[in-house]
């Protein structure tokens, strides 16, 4: 029940790019087309769920015994950035296709503050390490859900008839507003519960 | 107070390491082996990404060639230098390779051809084009709103007066333009040429005249004034045989409406070098002009009046004795 109402959290209620704002740059940068954004998106939920774990580890078994806690940040981010990397050599062994079809996109998941946004917003809930992957696993799928939503949204923005001078990157910008706000609707399920 | 300061670094020091030491071995565990001439390759292309060669850009083209599936001639952009940099890492040969261009096969501009309405929609050609052919009276001209300007990578396309002109400097042959053209009125040539048509109406005479003062009559004049069966006209409009064409502006000349361009500024006058001539008469047999006087065994002359720099001659005398200047 906990772990359903994590993981329903994180994708509606606190959607991590349309309620927490995090991600915003792949958000905006790679939502053109819908494909592309299924890419990102899977990429970007794999290191989420792999990060959170291990980011769990290093703060609960190295930081917290050693009482440098305060180094969570940099320790993080020295994770992040080496699994990302690592993740980019299996995929380009293990699968060409799927490194093809991801690309440029993979690196650029190292810069991605959703990433470190979901490793420190499990140590702040003091969830265990079931509900950390949980949480980090929804944080992917609510970047997904955004995302994918959103280039769907822009695919037609293109052929709308919008007036000149939002043409392009302004009227995605307010179109990503509006989604914010769609979203704000969630906010009060389960409030009751969590 | 010291220990605050060595621990952190012991553990992101070791963190680090462990990270560096995971990700030098996955590198040899997972290392993929890459073709080094894709490299070499990918460095000699212009790196515009233009996606002229029909790749996905110069990463998908450098592994392209270096599999041999993509010819080294194949990108527009690097042309002849770039081909010969590219035989180089290859081991082929690169081929003759002449530098193309882009051209408006259209010169309805506003001074020429007549508008049939006032077009006050969005400024793209495709637009303008769903809204009865353009505000053109010509069917087949320019509408003149600019979408290869703003497709095109280079800064080499303009629209002049209401019809799109290629600037052949800048131009690199990367076909984007022709791709978004909605009237299909640009083309590929060999930057060599400097004869051409400027007309692409399909309609008979007298309604092409009606429509644009510069279109095509389809009146055959230029067909009988070229001597080397260059140009033919088909579907009422007169086309150039490029690989024909020696660019001797004859039909310019004789063109009533002016479609057919030339710049006959930049046309070249046959010289004969009277050291190297031996007076074999060769050049005056292939000049069909009668530009070249002389009798067998004597130094040969170019009637300046007659010759109209076909270069004919120069190609044919065995003596190297002609110059085109």
């Amino acid at each position: 029940m906990r772990l359903g109402l994590i993981i329903i959290s994180a994708i509606f209620i606190n959607n991590f790019v349309l309620s927490r704002f995090l991600g915003i740059c792949p958000f905006l940068g790679v939502s053109k087309k819908v494909e592309t954004a299924v890419g990102m998106s899977l990429a970007v939920t794999f290191v989420m769920g792999l990060a959170s774990v291990i980011c769990w580890m290093v703060q609960y078994f190295i930081l917290i015994p050693l009482g440098i806690g305060y180094m969570q940040t940099i320790a993080f981010i020295l994770v992040i950035a080496g699994l990302v990397q690592f993740v980019e050599m299996v995929i380009k062994k293990t699968s060409p296709t799927l490194y093809q079809a991801l690309g440029v996109y993979l690196p650029l998941i190292t810069t991605n503050c959703a990433v470190l946004g979901v490793a420190i917003l499990n140590i702040q809930s003091n969830y265990n390490l079931i509900e950390t992957l949980v949480n980090g696993v929804g944080g992917g799928l609510s970047f997904t859900l955004a995302i994918v939503l959103f280039a769907g949204v822009r695919e037609r923005l293109e052929f709308a008839p919008t007036p000149k001078a939002l043409d392009g990157f302004p009227i995605a910008m307010l179109a990503a507003s509006l989604f914010s706000i769609a979203f704000l609707g969630f906010s009060g399920l389960f409030s009751g519960l969590l | 107070m010291i220990n605050n300061i060595i621990w952190p670094v012991i553990v992101l020091g070791g963190i680090a390491v462990f990270f560096g030491i995971v990700l030098a071995y996955a590198s040899k565990k997972f290392a993929v082996e890459v073709d080094p001439r894709v490299t070499e390759v990918r460095e000699v292309l212009p790196g515009a990404n233009c996606g002229g060669c029909g790749y996905a850009g110069c990463d998908a083209l450098a592994e392209a060639i270096a599999r041999g599936d993509a010819a080294i001639t194949t990108c527009p952009v690097g042309g002849a230098e770039l081909a010969a940099k590219l035989s180089v890492i290859m081991g082929v040969e690169a081929g003759s390779m002449e530098r193309e261009v882009a051209r408006v096969i259209c010169c309805g501009d506003k001074n020429n051809a007549k508008e049939k309405y006032e077009y006050q929609g969005i400024e793209d050609c495709k637009a303008a084009e769903m809204l009865a052919g353009g505000s053109k009276s010509c069917r087949y001209g320019c509408t003149g709103l600019g979408t290869c300007v703003r497709e095109c990578p280079f800064d080499a396309i303009h629209v002049v007066n209401g019809a799109a002109v290629v600037d052949e400097e800048k131009c690199t042959a990367c076909k984007k333009c022709i791709a978004v053209c909605p009237k299909g009125i640009i083309e590929l040539v060999p930057v060599s040429n400097k004869v051409r048509v400027l007309c692409k109406n399909l309609d008979k005479g007298k309604s092409t005249m009606d429509v644009c003062k510069i279109g095509c009559i389809a009146c055959q004049k230029c067909v009988k004034a070229c001597k080397f069966d260059a140009i033919k006209v088909e579907n009422n409009v007169a086309k150039i045989d490029y690989s024909k064409c020696v660019n001797c502006m004859m039909c310019a000349e004789v063109c009533p409406t002016k479609t057919i361009y030339a710049n006959f500024a930049d046309r070249k006058k046959a010289f004969i070098s009277d050291d190297k001539c031996i007076g074999c008469a060769i050049c005056k047999k292939h000049c069909n002009f009668e530009a070249i006087e002389g009798e067998l065994k004597s130094k040969h002359k170019v009637l300046d009046d007659k010759c109209v720099g076909c270069s004919q001659c120069s190609v044919k005398c065995p003596k190297d004795a002609i110059e085109m200047k």
